[in-house]
């Protein structure tokens, strides 16, 4: 090997054009959904909160995709699991916490929806809601908008295994695929819908079913955030050129209940989520960063007394907050009279 | 001022709309190149291009996804469900998604489509290229809908329908489409959504309908004048979400006598509403009970003559329960 001047080895994200601050904020962005998420879950417990549902675990490759992506000109439309997405695009702990409480501040709904139902037009998050799915063909939609504009923008559409059994899923990719659009349709596969495991699911590959859609489909390990990175900004690259979609499939593990109103024990052992929990890709993460010289203890540390005071402020702003007035339930059905468009 | 077919007045308001504005497009199977199967979409593929009237892959979920997709981000997409009958796929993506855009999201977010779809018999389409699906959509809060009688009425619908912030499903009657021409203004109007029209004045019974039933009304009143010295006061809802509370009760008071008929069959048809909204406010007001002549209560028609004639409406019949309830 001849090479001038002194031989430096390149680290992974450096190679994939991540420079050390942007892979430190990464996993500053894993942390801060897993530790909303860990905040979540106790809320729930306590009685203070109705609902949360979890997405531990899946936060590594959820951030990951976020990165890759272009927040001042691209659209997300998340799904319910995606703490890491969300959070990655601009949310704040606050608008998840005012959520969870379903308080009138809460930017996705007002506190209308159950926690999970992101939307934000200010961070370019298209409202979702529950019936599964119906989010893929408003990313086909979208990204149908920008090639018609000519804009350089992409949608990228985040779901789960279960969801690409729906009709939605298909009818959403093929027509992405017949125009070619700009869109990432994205499977995060954690195994499970609800408690009917992906063997009753599906018989074959969810990302071998682009094949049928004429665009590539790919399977990334969800454990493995840089690699997740890389083929979600390919995607982004080809979506751009105007080479179409992608279909990326990320592989993880669910290792919560579905929600906090499932109890998983009714359909798998202990023996089998064990494993999963203690190879967690948060962890993986950390060791990386810490291997390259990008992060110590002392960080760690600081980092999580960090977290947990934001979160601790935010549990305390979105407790006090208000409600949305009962009589103002009624607003927004359609438009006040003075937007219409003559 | 142009007699023109009421197919025309729906083709014109898109041509006109895309014209007027570049965010408007069409999309659904065979309006591109083919111009539709009834040639409702004639012409705009030639004047637009294929990217501004899209033909899709035959799928309606998709069609009303990606339109509520597009429209999100500020398009203003008219989506055609080529049958009113083949859109029941894509009733999630309408009733789950576009109807509560907006109210989820709390007024951040809006959904400005057109989902245009024909309904009505009289065709030989049998059950499935026959049927008057309002009561399914009826009913949700966040849809507006529509169903015009006239040509004029057509146009001046579709475009409000287009320019209006929210979704609108456009239920054109394939009846209509030949069949019924009127007078149409050369220059821009628009029909207000949720405004009714009083199609006759009259003193001795108060019909109220939507969409072709009004013509066998219209047909029967005239005869009915002649012969019985019977005048019919006929309200076109036209828009049949939201109602117009205001011009049903006002046209229910002037006879005391109503007759609701539409198309769409009975139990739990827009008729109902129509009646307990009067029997709310008026009952004491009316001199005879409230009448609803509608389809029967079967799955859809049959495309055999005598079946297909069973189930729909036509002068006689109207001109039948008018004069019953004239006599009251």
């Amino acid at each position: 090997m001849k090479q001038s001047g002194s031989v430096q080895q390149t680290s992974r994200h450096a190679r994939l054009g991540l420079s050390d601050e942007r892979v430190v904020e990464m996993y500053r962005m894993m942390q801060l959904a897993r530790k909303y998420d860990e905040r979540g879950q106790l809320l729930k417990l306590a009685g203070k909160v109705n609902f949360h549902i979890s997405g531990i675990t899946q936060e590594p490759s959820q951030v990951a995709m976020a990165f890759a992506m272009d927040t001042t000109t691209d659209w997300f439309l998340p799904y319910y699991r995606d703490y890491g997405f969300v959070l990655s695009v601009g949310m704040t702990v606050k608008d998840l916490m005012l959520a969870l409480f379903a308080k009138e501040e809460d930017p996705n709904s007002a506190g209308r929806q159950m926690p999970g139902h992101f939307g934000s037009k200010r961070l370019r998050i298209v409202t979702g809601s529950s019936p599964v799915t119906t989010q893929v063909p408003h990313a086909t939609g979208i990204a149908l908008a920008a090639k018609m504009r000519g804009e350089k923008s992409v949608s990228i559409v985040s779901f789960g295994d279960g969801s690409s059994n729906q009709g939605d899923f298909h009818e959403g990719c093929n027509f992405a695929g017949v125009h070619k659009l700009p869109v990432i349709f994205v499977c995060q596969n954690n195994q499970y819908a609800i408690s009917v495991p992906l063997s009753k699911q599906t018989r074959g590959n969810i990302y071998e079913r682009a094949i049928g859609y004429g665009f590539p489909g790919i399977r990334v390990d969800g454990n493995d955030p840089l690699e997740v990175y890389r083929v979600v900004k390919e995607a982004r690259e080809r979506a751009i050129a105007g080479e179409g979609p992608t279909l990326v499939e990320i592989i993880s593990y669910r290792v919560t209940g579905h929600s906090t109103t499932d109890n998983d024990l009714d359909y798998r052992t202990k023996e089998e989520v064990e494993p999963f929990k203690q190879n967690d890709p948060i962890d993986g993460f950390r060791n990386y960063l810490v291997e390259a010289g990008l992060w110590s203890d002392e960080q760690e540390t600081k980092l999580l007394a960090e977290f947990r005071a934001i979160i601790d402020e935010a549990t305390q702003y979105a407790e006090r907050a208000p409600f949305q007035p009962a009589e103002d339930s009624e607003r927004y059905v359609f438009a006040d009279s003075s937007e219409v468009k003559s | 001022m142009a007699v023109i077919e009421y197919i025309e007045a729906i083709r014109l308001a898109m041509k006109e709309e895309m014209e007027r504005d570049g965010s408007v497009f069409v999309l659904g199977e065979d309006v591109g190149k083919k111009g539709g199967v009834f040639g409702t979409t004639k012409g705009l593929y030639q004047q637009f291009g294929e990217e501004r009237a899209i033909d899709t892959p035959l799928a309606e979920s998709a069609i009303a996804g990606v339109a509520i997709g597009a429209a999100m981000v500020g398009m203003r997409p008219v989506a055609e469900m080529q049958y009113s009958d083949f859109m029941f796929p894509a009733t999630n993506q309408i009733i789950s998604e576009a109807a509560k855009i907006r109210y989820r999201s709390n007024n951040d977010w809006d959904c400005p489509i057109v989902i245009r779809a024909p309904i009505g018999g009289g065709i030989f389409g049998g059950l499935y290229h026959s049927q008057c699906p309002e009561s399914v959509f009826f009913g949700t809060p966040g849809l507006k809908i529509v169903a015009p009688a006239t040509a004029y009425d057509a146009k001046g619908l579709l475009k409000a329908a287009i320019r209006d912030p929210d979704p609108v499903l456009f239920f054109e009657n394939k009846k209509c489409y030949r069949l019924i021409s009127d007078e149409v203004p050369d220059e821009d109007y628009i029909v207000p959504i949720g405004k009714a029209n009083v199609m006759r004045e009259g003193s001795d019974i108060t019909v109220i309908g939507y969409s072709m039933p009004l013509h066998f009304a219209m047909q029967a009143a005239e005869e009915l004048a002649r012969d019985e010295g019977v005048e019919a006061h006929i309200l076109d809802l036209r828009t049949i979400q939201p109602l117009d509370r205001e011009a049903i009760l006002e046209a229910a008071a002037k006879t005391g006598k109503v007759l609701i008929i539409h198309e769409d069959n009975k139990t739990g048809g827009v008729g109902a509403e129509v009646a307990a909204m009067i029997a709310e406010e008026l009952l004491y007001d009316l001199d005879a009970p409230i009448r609803r002549l509608c389809g029967p209560d079967i799955p859809a028609m049959a495309i055999n003559p005598p079946g297909e004639k069973h189930f729909l409406l036509n002068k006689e019949k109207v001109k039948s329960a008018m004069l019953e309830l004239a006599r009251y």
